[in-house]
């Protein structure tokens, strides 16, 4: 499909349980700058049945809301998700279509771009739009994080990116109000699909989402033993924070596959890293370097994790973090007695 | 059943360097790797065949010549067959163009039940070619998967996702990208190496899989790599080295101005 009348900048709202997930108001507030350089209109797609708090997705800076409404869109299903997606696309025909780098997103997006014939940028950290030919810069970390490179879609449309979650801040409701949600009736070819949803199993062990979380601390093979361990989760949980586990960690059996962060697992950008007994392997490295704060402890002071440190620490972490531990428990035990 | 593992053959270091001029990352043929997922998901395909009769696994790649390497690897863990797809009009192809050039070559490769692929290569990382394969193909895909049960006609997936675990039934072909969860590589034997490093390795152009150039490469991708930069990575690292009592306070101050530690006093 080519350039010409395609107007507007859709992005791909997220759900689960009729719930929006966060990741969708940032989808939002990157869509609205684009919207907004370009002179154009922001509207977000969001797939499900009795799904709360579209309204929000209005009043955080989306002119319209597509609706596509079934009862078979409530889990995600690469066929029927797609298909909707792909009719909606033809139909309201954006310039630019964004979603999250998330398991949903990184899959149903390669899906609307091959059937809309045209190029895809996955995981960017940043978007933004040429002045003067009106294209949409997408720039994404390339060869483990030792590159940036920014690509453009210079004739198909529309323009599609998947962004990484936490690239960009939520977007924040707004006095201005309007907007219009549009109830989508998926057409029936939608559905003829050899696909079917069975059931969903929550992953107890994983209570924070990795890469929704604030705060993530990780640790690798230089805590030792599993018993080692358990001082990043005792950390993580005085931290409020999430465990990450490195490659290494994982093949140990100290942690399982969803904690591992990495080129082979999860890239993550919280607002706080600590790297407890990581030496700083490339892999690891081009999976959290773009953390806001990272604080590393390791006894090698040449290890690679210091390069991307803001703050470390040469030690032993079996003396370092319990006394780190000690010290955030009487912070917050003085705090709470001045406060009562 | 006829299993098509794709495979990618990717750098062993991590010192790839990038063309300035176009964008298009610079593959010295030196020191490259299967990419450590399609590993997973060639041990699947084996793995089936090991649990069932009559199971015929093809290992397919694009790429350099001396991409061959990587598919005789896929040789020596079990593929009965292998075909690479090699020529310059390949070159420089984004993900849709290289999902375009795959789809052919599957086609002309006749009926298949399963299409499997790691969820992303290390280099790329995009994930986004084995979803784009299985539209091009007209077949259902599943993605961050890491249990596949054969049940008949019928595959129960588990999928991995942000929150837990998706669990979903597919009938028929599919397309099926694998995270490194679902199985354990197993070692190659001496012999096996040996018979696949003499075993007859067919290279296809686009004649053979009936594309013209003018669909291939970097010519027809949508994509434009316009600019490449290095990333602002250097960071003002505060060193300490460890004394007992006096730099967890200070990470504990550095902490707190920040407000990281919650209900901490720091700050206040």
């Amino acid at each position: 499909m080519s350039e010409s009348n395609h107007k507007g900048v859709l992005v791909l709202g997220e759900q689960r349980d009729g719930q929006l997930k966060q990741v969708t108001f940032e989808l939002l507030n990157i869509g609205r700058q684009l919207a907004d350089k370009l002179g154009v209109e922001l509207s977000c797609a969001v797939l499900g049945d009795h799904v709360a708090g579209l309204e929000e997705i209005l009043a955080r800076g989306a002119h319209r809301v597509y609706y596509l409404k079934h009862h078979s869109l409530v889990q995600f299903l690469p066929g029927p998700y797609s298909r909707a997606l792909i009719r909606l696309v033809r139909e309201t025909r954006p310039e630019i279509m964004v979603g999250a780098a998330t398991t949903t997103g990184r899959t149903v997006m390669p899906l609307v771009a091959a059937g809309m014939a045209t190029g895809l940028t996955a995981d960017c950290t940043e978007l933004d739009i040429d002045l003067e030919t009106k294209l949409l810069l997408q720039t994404r970390p390339a060869i483990g994080g030792n590159i940036m490179a920014t690509i453009k879609t210079p004739t198909t449309r529309p323009q599609m990116a998947t962004v990484r979650p936490r690239a960009f801040a939520p977007a924040q409701p707004r006095q201005e109000g309007g907007g219009e949600v549009v109830e989508v009736q998926p057409a029936e070819d939608t559905f003829s699909f050899p696909e079917s949803f069975l059931e969903f199993i929550p992953d107890l062990t994983q209570e924070v989402n990795i890469q929704e979380a604030e705060i993530i601390v990780t640790g690798g093979s230089g805590m030792k033993s599993a018993g080692g361990f358990k001082l990043v989760e005792e950390l993580a949980r005085e931290l409020g924070a999430a465990v990450g586990a490195t490659r290494a960690a994982v093949e140990l059996g100290w942690a399982t596959y969803p904690h591992q962060i990495g080129l082979s697992g999860k890239v993550v950008a919280p607002k706080l890293y600590i790297a407890l007994g990581v030496a700083g392997q490339i892999q690891h490295l081009a999976g959290m370097q773009t953390s806001e704060v990272v604080v590393a402890v390791n006894e090698d002071p040449d290890a690679q994790i210091f390069r991307v440190a803001d703050f470390g620490i040469v030690g032993d972490v079996q003396e370092v973090v319990p006394e780190l531990i000690s010290a955030i428990r009487q912070i917050k035990s003085a705090r709470g007695e001045v406060q009562s | 059943m006829r299993i098509i593992v794709l495979v990618k053959q990717v750098p062993g270091t991590d010192n790839v360097k990038m063309d300035p001029e176009t964008g298009v990352m610079i593959r010295s043929g030196k020191d490259t790797v299967v990419n450590p997922l399609d590993e997973h998901a060639l041990q699947e395909a084996v793995n089936i065949k090991s649990r069932l009769k009559n199971v015929h696994i093809t290992a397919l790649s694009m790429g350099p010549p001396s991409a061959d390497r990587a598919l005789r690897d896929a040789l020596a863990m079990g593929a009965d067959r292998a075909v690479l797809l090699s020529n310059r009009a390949f070159g420089g192809a984004d993900t849709m163009v290289t999902a375009r050039t795959l789809a052919a070559a599957i086609g002309k490769l006749g009926p298949v039940d399963l299409i499997l692929g790691g969820e992303r290569a290390t280099d790329g990382e995009t994930g986004q070619v084995g979803p784009m394969v299985a539209v091009m193909l007209g077949l259902p895909v599943q993605t961050y998967v890491r249990k596949i049960e054969l049940d008949g006609s019928s595959v129960t997936i588990e999928r991995i996702v942000e929150e837990g675990f998706e669990r979903v039934q597919v009938t028929g072909p599919l397309v099926v990208t694998v995270v490194k969860d679902i199985n354990q590589p197993g070692l190659t034997t001496l012999r096996s190496k040996l018979l696949a490093k003499k075993a007859q390795l067919p290279v296809w152009g686009p004649e053979e899989i009936g594309l013209r150039p003018d669909q291939l490469g970097l010519k027809a991708s949508p994509t434009r790599v316009t600019k490449v930069f290095s990333p602002k990575l250097s960071r003002n690292t505060e060193l300490h080295h460890y004394v007992p009592g006096d730099t967890t306070r200070r990470l504990t101050d550095f902490l707190g101005q920040r407000d990281f530690i919650k209900g901490g006093l720091a700050g206040e």
